[in-house]
């Protein structure tokens, strides 16, 4: 698709991007970029991973030399070797993951860099003004005495977009700002950024969340495989022509189901409770039953006890209460541990696949074994069977599309969609009566989310009883048929998907009861 | 325990504590920044060995110490360059430093001079001797403060003063500069240096370069300022690990640095006289288990039953500029 309804060249535009190219080795990560950002917009970048958003608006703030093509910063041509330059420019980024020192003041941090003399003092106090001028112009309230580590991942953000108006930005990138951010604080960043365009600042903010980029922008830029292959004004395009051209094809955004028919309980959960290292109780009594051929969903703010469920369904963590998996008590001492629980008929998919799904520098072979190494089709008496291991991989990644379909290559080399994949096509393939599922879809592309949600549901089609944990409340109310919220350790209360929506789930999440409302 | 032995230790704790006290220096700015460095034993003895040498030789001790921090200086960039620029694994770089002074310093000093790797002993005006304090002599007789002045405080050689003053140099370089800032800055999260357009290899390499000059006064101490002057090999003796313990102790600040090698030197010094602890505790401790009263401090310390230290959380890791 050729680039078309470009908004009319009225005023200059603040930054201007031609034949921008860039290549790592082999790869071809920006192929002949054009852009054109209007001053005064918010301009959306979208794509799925590995698209080349990121790279793109790493050539702009200096982080990164383009092969060849040029920039225009409000018209006139403007070479950026390094950082410094880029924020000479006016132009400034806040990262993915936070540029912070962590043990620092805020203050610290905002003067770091942009020191005006030798001693410290006078910035500081410098600094101290502007911020509060800053915070009440912008709605960007955060206390300058408070330890970076001490203060929640919104208000650190908070501290990356204050550093960047701190250094006169005018221009000011977004990588994937909603990523770490509950609904309540990416709609705070969403006023701010509005604000700031009543201002007159221009805002670049790259995310691959179609609504984000329906609800905030004026014009959006489309990326796949390196190109950009659209600029569209945001009021004239539809969610679904825009996930049509991030991937190329037709996607279906919404999952197609029947009605489940749910049979025997197979997981049963009373009274659960854990006592986390710093002596304070993470889960306070939760009680749940999954049924076979259903998909119970939990609900919840990060850091309401999700995780610590998981953990201790999964063999990672210890509890007290009764789990009871197809009428057979579990162990909740720590006697048995995550082995125990797949022998059990547990499958699990870990909400965090870099950190507990996969080993980063083994082969995808070596993963798709992993846990379950020792069982017969995998052992050639007590040695393993690494071409039967291998084969056996060569066949998953096949049918479950993991690109590019190579056993040998190590997991780190595999983008997040298809290293989540990975993780899905052995945890269903083992066969579990109950799969525990945290986060399948984080960090993953639209179309690799498509395809996870529909091994999903067929999974319970099957007849298997899935419990699923997500922090995203599209994904819980499009798979689950009964949602379960939690807050703060416990149940706040359990719907039937068909029977609820985003608006009661969302008191529930954020604690508030019918007795209270 | 008399007065007199108090004052006795205490003076010899101050010239003990020296060494160490510039070494953990040394090793507070490179590991500020981020760079571990086990090396500061090396540094120390190509330092000694150089000043003492050329003092030997020219009859100036300055001149011996400028020689001396050039050599240490070089090593120090040997070390910058292994870890900053080629991203090496600094504890590997660090133990080579170490063989390679140790080494050099015999082969050299054999070569030179033909007495086994020593250098001569080092004569009037050869070395740095010890100064006498303003009003020391008047102020002898005032008691207690005025004792403890002109007998511990005074008398020491020019180098334990440079050593107490980088203490308070140090602190306010730290934590009252730009420099300080982005130093501490770049040894926890080198990527926010990075993004906010500052160089991370020209911020460490001046880390490592400030602990080539605090190592190189370090070693000049030892050869150049102790009584019998001169160097011998290997005569750092673990300093430069001591030095690390009372770093990892003093939980990388400069005033507890001097807490800490206080306390070294204190147990160095009290293990010079076992004669007193018979005095004083009524039996007899076998002098070198006295000796070993430091090292024994140091593996307390490491094993970590001083309370939890929290290390510059980038230390050790070479910067490799990500998305």
């Amino acid at each position: 698709m050729a680039l078309d309804t470009v908004p009319a060249a009225t005023a200059v535009p603040a930054i201007e991007l031609r034949g921008i190219s860039k290549a790592f080795g082999p790869v071809q990560a920006n192929k002949d970029i054009t852009l054109r950002v209007m001053p005064g917009t918010i301009h959306g970048i979208i794509g799925e991973n590995g698209a080349g958003k990121s790279t793109l608006m790493s050539i702009l703030y200096g982080f990164y030399h383009a092969d060849s093509g040029e920039i225009l910063v409000a018209g006139r041509p403007t070479r950026i070797p390094d950082s410094q330059a880029a924020i000479r420019a006016g132009i400034g980024m806040v990262f993915q993951h936070f540029k912070l020192v962590e043990n620092f003041t805020v203050l610290e941090n905002i003067v770091l860099g942009a020191e005006d003399s030798g001693l410290l003092r006078p910035s500081l106090a410098r600094a101290r003004r502007e911020l509060r001028s800053l915070a009440e112009e912008y709605e960007l309230e955060v206390d300058p005495d408070a330890v970076i580590e001490e203060i929640g991942v919104g208000f650190q953000q908070r501290v990356e977009i204050l550093k960047a108006l701190y250094r006169k930005a005018d221009i000011l990138i977004l990588d994937e700002p909603t990523g770490v951010l509950t609904p309540p604080e990416a709609d705070h960043l969403f006023r701010i950024l509005r604000n700031l365009r009543e201002q007159g600042k221009t805002i670049i903010l790259i995310t691959h969340k179609l609504r984000e980029i329906m609800e905030i922008t004026d014009t959006v830029s489309v990326m796949r495989r390196g190109e950009m292959t659209a600029t569209v004004r945001t009021a004239e395009t539809s969610p679904v022509q825009l996930a049509e051209l991030m991937v190329g094809r037709k996607v279906l955004l919404n999952v197609d189901k029947v009605p489940a028919t749910p049979r025997e309980p197979v997981l049963e959960v009373e009274n659960l409770r854990v006592v986390d290292a710093k002596g304070v109780e993470r889960l306070k009594g939760v009680s749940l039953t999954v049924r076979a051929g259903e998909i119970l969903g939990i609900a919840g703010v990060a850091g309401n006890g999700q995780s610590e469920l998981l953990e201790v369904l999964g063999g990672t963590m210890r509890a007290t209460g009764t789990v009871r998996m197809k009428g057979r008590p579990l162990d909740l001492t720590g006697r048995e541990d995550a082995r125990d629980r797949r022998d059990a008929g547990i499958g699990h998919i870990p909400e965090d696949r870099q950190a507990q799904g996969l080993i980063l520098d083994f082969a995808a072979w070596e993963n798709i074994a992993l846990g379950y190494h020792a069982r017969d089709a995998y052992s050639k008496g007590a040695m393993m069977d690494q071409a039967a291991m291998k084969a056996d991989t060569a066949d998953k990644m096949a049918r479950f599309d993991v690109r590019p379909p190579d056993p040998m290559l190590a997991a780190k080399n595999f983008s997040g969609g298809n290293q989540q994949k990975i993780v899905v096509a052995r945890e269903i393939e083992s066969g579990p009566d109950l799969l525990l599922i945290g986060q399948p879809t984080r960090g993953v592309d639209i179309g690799a989310i498509e395809f996870i949600h529909k091994q999903i549901v067929a999974l319970r089609d099957a007849g298997k009883a899935i419990l699923l944990v997500s922090v995203e409340l599209d994904e819980i109310l499009s798979l689950s048929d009964r949602i379960a919220v939690m807050f703060d350790g416990r149940i706040m209360g359990e719907r039937l998907a068909t029977q609820t929506n985003a608006n009661e789930l969302g008191l529930l999440m954020a604690g508030v009861t019918e007795g209270a409302r | 325990m008399d007065w007199l032995a108090l004052l006795q230790i205490l003076d010899s704790t101050l010239r003990l504590a020296t060494p160490l006290l510039l070494a953990c220096l040394a090793g507070l700015f490179s590991e500020r920044a981020g760079i571990f460095d086990i090396g500061l034993e090396g540094k120390m003895l190509v330092s000694a060995f150089l000043a003492a040498a050329i003092a030997a030789v020219t009859g100036s001790v300055w001149l011996g110490l400028l020689v001396g921090t050039l050599g240490s200086l070089l090593f120090a960039a040997i070390h910058g360059l292994a870890s900053i620029t080629f991203r090496g694994n600094q504890l590997i770089s660090g133990v080579a430093i170490n063989f390679l002074a140790a080494g050099l310093t015999v082969v050299v000093g054999q070569y030179w001079f033909a007495e086994g790797g020593r250098t001569p002993q080092l004569g009037q005006g050869q070395r740095f001797e010890q100064l006498t304090l303003p009003f020391a002599a008047e102020m002898r007789d005032i008691p207690v403060l005025g004792t403890l002045y002109a007998e511990v405080i005074s008398g020491h050689s020019i180098l334990t003063y440079m050593a107490l003053l980088a203490v308070p140099l140090s602190w306010w370089l730290l934590y009252r500069t730009r420099f300080g800032l982005r130093l501490r800055a770049v040894g926890e999260n080198p990527a926010a240096v990075d993004t906010a357009g500052i160089s991370v290899r020209r911020l460490r390499f001046a880390a490592v370069g400030i602990a080539g000059l605090l190592c190189a006064l370090a070693g000049a101490q030892l050869s150049t300022a102790e009584p019998a002057a001169g160097f011998i090999r290997d005569m750092t003796a673990g300093r430069g690990y001591i030095a690390l313990a009372a770093l990892i102790f003093a939980k990388w600040r400069p005033w507890t640095a001097l807490g800490a090698c206080l306390l070294f030197g204190f147990l160095q010094a009290v293990a010079l006289r076992p004669a007193l602890f018979e005095q004083t505790l009524g039996f007899r401790i076998q002098g070198q288990l006295l000796d070993a009263l430091p090292y024994i401090l140091t593996v307390v310390i490491l094993a970590g039953f001083v309370g939890r230290a929290i290390p510059p959380r980038a230390g050790g890791e070479p910067y490799v500029k990500e998305r």
